[in-house]
């Protein structure tokens, strides 16, 4: 919780670089709101998990945008090539990922990565829309699914 | 210096653009919903990124820069939270993707 109100003050000011009272005061108001607002919506429920995520995640980032641009690359190739070879397939992927928050990160990592979107997921089960057969088989091989896993504590 | 820079900057800007008019032909050509989603999502991540880090250099190391980062991050958080929750909604309401002849049937539903 602090954290997040750390976040929230800093950013507040960073933003507005006004420094009087008035605004100050609505600064703080509104990150107490806020912080209000999280807790009713659950949002510290999860927040042990997050912490220990948390250090980890610059790192897993680095690694997503590789393959973000790799796939980017191939998305686009695609859509400019005249005969537009597209081969839909849609797959279900199991999962290692145990908690919320890692399968979370997991479904939107696979959004976010062009060539592939989650659909559904439910039980440690994703299934997912591949805009080719080769983006699905370089999804089943599972390395998102191995590099999420090992953000996950050991528990 | 400032040159390599600037010519760094201005290559990821260009790299940002062409993504957002790929994935706008792309949204266009597609045959299906779905495959249009993976087209806009080139302009939704790619172009995110490149975008806002060719305006980062630009920008040096000053505040504009950690606001630079902050919306980029915010956007590359929500962006997919969003494009799930319009597949999801698609699919619940029924909308079945068009799928080539299935390979594998324990893979491919």
């Amino acid at each position: 919780m602090l954290l997040l109100l750390g976040v929230l003050a800093v950013a507040w000011l960073l933003w507005s670089g006004i420094y009087k009272p008035v605004v100050l005061g609505l600064g703080a108001f509104s990150c107490v709101v806020t912080l209000f607002l999280a807790r009713q919506m659950g949002f510290f429920d999860h927040s042990s998990e997050f912490h220990r995520i948390i250090w980890r995640l610059p790192g897993y980032w680095l690694w997503l945008v590789q393959e973000i641009v790799k796939s980017s690359w191939d998305v686009a190739r695609l859509v400019l090539s005249p005969s537009l070879p597209i081969d839909p397939v849609v797959v279900r992927l199991k999962t290692g990922v145990r908690e919320e928050l890692g399968q979370t990160i997991l479904g939107n990592s696979i959004t976010l990565s062009p060539g592939t979107v989650t659909l559904d997921i439910h039980e440690q089960e994703l299934l997912v829309h591949c805009i080719d057969r080769r983006s699905a088989e370089a999804l089943l091989q599972g390395e998102v699914d191995r590099r999420v896993q090992s953000l996950e504590p050991e528990s | 210096m400032m040159l390599v820079v600037d010519i760094l900057s201005w290559i990821l800007m260009l790299v940002g653009a062409l993504s957002v008019l790929i994935g706008g032909i792309g949204v266009l050509r597609m045959p299906d919903f779905y495959s249009r989603m993976h087209a806009a999502s080139l302009t939704d991540t790619m172009a995110t990124l490149a975008l806002f880090t060719g305006m980062m250099l630009q920008a040096g190391l000053t505040l504009a820069t950690v606001k630079l980062f902050a919306i980029m991050l915010f956007l590359l958080l929500t962006g997919p939270t969003a494009t799930y929750a319009l597949a999801n909604a698609a699919l619940t309401s029924g909308l079945k993707p068009r799928v080539s002849v299935p390979e594998s049937p324990e893979n491919v539903q």
